[in-house]
């Protein structure tokens, strides 16, 4: 096994342990802080598959951005009465057997799939060549994407602004 | 040859069952809103790991929308959960029962 694979299967074990131990938290922020592990490995996984663009990119937005905004939201708002159970046996037994019966399908098609030995060669994607790719070949879908965070938003701002609002009239 | 492509899959095809599991069962808007965000990882990885095996690069283009289409769908979500908080006190998506 070369270096690259060694690496790729610990850094697999990593994310799936993180991302196992961000689901099963009572605290929320406990939770947030192992999805961050979670994403710091997702990210070294992306710049060993060639995209050092986009692993700098899954820090600063995904690690950097979401998670900080998970945090803030979760300090700011207080919740005294956590969850009693953290699994509801109505909800968590069919979302294990579906989940097992997929991962199961999954893998079987995966592994008997004509193709299930192909490797990967490596292709190395720098920042620049990829940022003119895009810009040459997805120039419309940027312009979508700015679009979306434009929604984004004033959807956020008028959210926000509404329950302001709401909360000084029930002051007043 | 770094690792095979199914491999690459198959990692990602266990993180996207535990993104569903984790919003599926558990009962807290935050929690459902990770296990979202675990599912939009997974599939970023498969894109990657698609992106090599194809030797081009519209699947690492699709991660970069991936990323935007992430961002904004956890701000307008936690603006939601913070204002439905705001009128209901809970996190629990059994209280939101404000339409009746």
């Amino acid at each position: 096994m070369s270096l690259e694979g060694f690496l790729f299967y610990v850094l697999a074990a990593t994310v799936v342990a993180s991302t196992g131990a961000a689901i099963t938290r009572r605290n929320l922020v406990h939770a947030v802080v192992y999805l961050i592990f979670s994403y710091f490995g997702t990210a070294m996984i992306f710049y060993l598959l060639g995209a050092p663009l986009l692993a700098a990119l899954e820090v600063i937005i995904f690690a950097g951005a979401i998670m900080v905004l998970f945090l803030f939201v979760v300090i700011m708002i207080r919740n005294e009465h956590s969850e009693s159970v953290l699994f509801h046996g109505s909800q968590w037994i069919p979302a294990a057997v579906f989940g097992t019966i997929y991962l199961v399908i999954a893998f079987l098609s995966v592994f008997t799939a004509p193709w299930a030995g192909a490797g990967l060669e490596l292709l190395w994607a720098s920042p620049s060549e990829f940022a003119l790719y895009v810009l040459k070949n997805y120039w419309f879908l940027i312009e979508v994407i700015s679009l979306l965070l434009l929604i984004g938003l004033i959807g956020a701002l008028q959210l926000g602004r509404t329950g302001r609002g709401k909360q000084a009239e029930g002051e007043a | 040859m770094i690792v095979p492509f199914s491999h690459v899959l198959v990692l990602s095809g266990i993180l996207f069952v535990l993104g569903v599991f984790c919003a599926v069962a558990r009962r807290n808007l935050i929690m459902i809103i990770l296990g979202i965000e675990i599912m939009l990882n997974a599939a970023a990885i498969a894109f990657i790991g698609a992106s090599l095996r194809r030797q081009d690069l519209d699947g690492q283009t699709f991660v970069l929308f991936i990323l935007a289409v992430a961002a904004t769908e956890v701000s307008v979500g936690l603006a939601i959960i913070v204002y439905a908080f705001r009128r209901t006190g809970s996190f629990d998506p059994g209280n939101f029962n404000l339409m009746k």
